[in-house]
């Protein structure tokens, strides 16, 4: 296995593989896919079932991945899956299959422009998809977007970590640009797998054969009495209800003193920074607000800059689908504008720039 | 005729619920082949005492509740996808005994690609497979395993070929591939069709244990809701009809 210095240059992919091994995932289970295909590559080159004794298995498909993701979480096993858009929605059934039993897992999603087959390049098109629930059923999938290199290895462990707190599945939603990108990154310490027993102590749930000594576990999202499966969904809003008031994060950048506000993830927010510095040259004050987590939304944290700005530019790489949870958030106080490219093209900062300037009629 | 209560006595017990049947009344329709086969999957775990050992996998279908039944942990699959999760808990865990219970829809329709190639890989599981030709569980619409002639819900003028294909034996295709050990098609509807099915399903489990790679079990089954039969007709038909499209025996044993 290699041995890296402290600091590393490596793709957004490839720090997910590394970091995976290095904090003792147990198990992945893919399936190839454009753009994140280094992801299982880099698992299969470094062999972790030789060293950690990871598990790391091409799957025949993106269905069977999940499923085989579903199969080691009821095991109360470490596991997690990747993909991209298309692999991404053929996992959605065993999504909602793994919140409705509460099954802690990660699955990484390194978005292409859709919809369809679309294309490979970069997008942020599955945003509705991961925060609104791309499968059936009222659940909500814990999602993360990272905007650096830093951030995809950083966070198979904050993913992993909120999995297993509130026993729900997480999603890493990257965009193809942080996928492939090159960065310094500072890759986690390593951390020893859990043992069986740990696990039997850390998941009393889990399915890893019956001692005497308990009932039977028995890992299921079936109940076909409607007013027990409504108790079921109660408990599971309460939680989400839980997460959304513990579970927020954000970033912001310049925004203390800001008239207009960029509110961007992933990549996007990292062009949006170029965009910010065009426009504070030209003595517009502007500030970025970057949500860490899509699901929970940051929607109070944004509401909170409403009455200090005169208007917000939600950017993305899709047709506008965070700008509908900015909307709500903001809920009518100043405007809230949206600017984006579609179909895997990626916006320059002079783009943004001009948006700004065109949407809020300022002096150019 | 009097009973001599004097010979009920634990020392002549010949015969007893297995431990690991819960007291539980069963959902299935008299003359359903599933109770047996769960009867057959309980004795043999007891028997090889692999019973802090056995994770089950649940299908959908009739059987989605055997976890109600058998006193073992269990997950409950999506349609088809048991073999997947077999694949992991096994791999995750290799000391554990593994095995999927999956009907025709399950294993043969929906899940024909996940079965395939858990086999295909050779995983270290079981995987027994109720083959009544029907959905029981939705009602009795046609399944791939469905004879031809046969009306069901989705086929009210019987099969054709032309229309539908004709019956997929699952097993036959199972047994070309060099990761399965042990193909064994068996009924569960005399005494001594009951005993050799269950010496196949011990043969399965132990296959699993050795890590030979992957055993299937077929038991052909009634469905006498679905077939709207009574239960002794149910097994009439079956040796009539079934037996010849799905002959009994060992396809693949080494």
């Amino acid at each position: 296995m290699t041995e890296f210095q402290d600091i590393v240059l490596m793709k957004g992919n490839e720090a997910i593989a590394y970091a995976a091994i290095r904090i003792g995932v147990d198990g992945y289970f893919g399936y190839p896919i454009t753009p994140q295909s280094e992801i299982m590559e880099t698992l299969m080159n470094e062999a972790p079932w030789t060293t950690t004794g990871m598990v790391v298995l091409q799957a025949e498909s993106e269905i069977a991945a999940i499923n085989m993701v579903y199969g080691g979480a009821a095991c109360g096993k470490a596991v997690m899956t990747s993909s991209s858009s298309p692999g991404i929605s053929l996992k959605q059934e065993g999504i909602s299959y793994l919140a409705g039993a509460e099954l802690p897992c990660l699955i990484v999603n390194v978005m292409r422009g859709g919809p369809g087959l679309g294309t490979i390049q970069p997008s942020q098109s599955d945003y509705f998809q991961a925060v609104k629930g791309g499968g059936h059923g009222d659940y909500r999938l814990i999602t993360l977007a990272p905007a650096s290199v830093q951030e995809m290895a950083d966070f198979v462990d904050l993913g992993l970590q909120l999995a297993f707190k509130y026993n729900n599945p997480a999603m890493i939603l990257a965009d193809g640009v942080i996928g492939q990108m090159m960065e310094k990154v500072k890759l986690p310490a390593y951390r020893r797998r859990r043992t069986e027993a740990e696990i039997r102590e850390q998941c009393p749930w889990a399915t890893l054969g019956k001692p005497a000594t308990r009932k039977p576990n028995i890992i299921t999202s079936l109940e076909l009495d409607s007013v027990i499966m409504e108790q079921n969904n109660l408990r599971f809003q309460a939680k989400y209800a839980e997460i959304t008031k513990t579970e927020v994060r954000y970033e912001t950048i310049d925004a203390e003193d800001a008239d207009y506000i960029l509110v961007a993830f992933g990549a996007m927010a990292r062009i949006c920074q170029k965009a910010k510095d065009l426009a504070r040259e030209q003595g517009i004050k502007v500030g970025i607000f970057r949500p860490i987590t899509l699901w929970p939304f940051p929607s109070t944290a944004i509401d909170s800059f409403s009455a200090q700005v005169k208007g917000f530019l939600t950017v993305e790489m899709n047709a506008g689908q965070m700008v509908e949870d900015v909307r709500l958030a903001v809920n009518g106080k100043v405007p809230v504008e949206y600017y984006g490219r579609l179909g895997g093209v990626v916006p320059t900062p002079q783009e943004v720039y001009n948006a700004l300037v065109a949407k809020f009629n300022l002096p150019n | 005729m009097s009973i001599d209560i004097d010979i009920v006595s634990p020392e002549n017990m010949v015969y007893a619920k297995p431990e690991l049947m819960n007291d539980t009344h069963m959902h299935y329709c008299p003359g359903c082949s599933h109770g047996v086969v769960h009867k057959l999957i309980a004795e043999v775990i007891q028997e090889l005492d692999l019973k802090e050992k056995t994770i089950g996998i649940a299908p959908v279908g009739c059987a989605v509740f055997a976890y109600n039944y058998l006193d073992i942990d269990w997950q409950e699959a999506a349609h088809g996808r048991a073999p997947a999760l077999a694949t992991a808990a096994k791999r995750l865990n290799p000391d554990k005994m593994v095995f999927t219970y999956q009907g025709d829809g399950d294993l043969a329709a929906i899940g024909t690609a996940e079965t395939l190639h858990a086999a295909n890989r050779g995983e270290n599981i079981a995987i027994i497979y109720i083959n009544n030709g029907i959905y029981g569980m939705t009602g009795g619409q046609m399944s791939p395993t469905t004879l031809i002639n046969m009306a069901t819900a989705t086929s009210p003028s019987g099969r054709t070929t032309s229309k539908d294909g004709a019956p997929l034996d699952m097993s036959k295709l199972l047994a070309q591939l060099d990761g399965v050990c042990l193909v064994s098609r068996q009924a569960v509807h005399t005494a001594a069709n009951v005993k050799r099915a269950k010496r196949m399903i011990r043969l399965a489990f132990e296959n699993s244990m050795a890590g030979k790679g992957t055993s299937v079990v077929e038991i052909v089954s009634t469905c006498s809701s679905g077939w709207k039969m009574t239960p002794a007709a149910s097994n009439d038909w079956m040796v009539d009809n079934m037996f010849p499209v799905f002959p009994l025996g060992d396809l693949k044993n080494i």
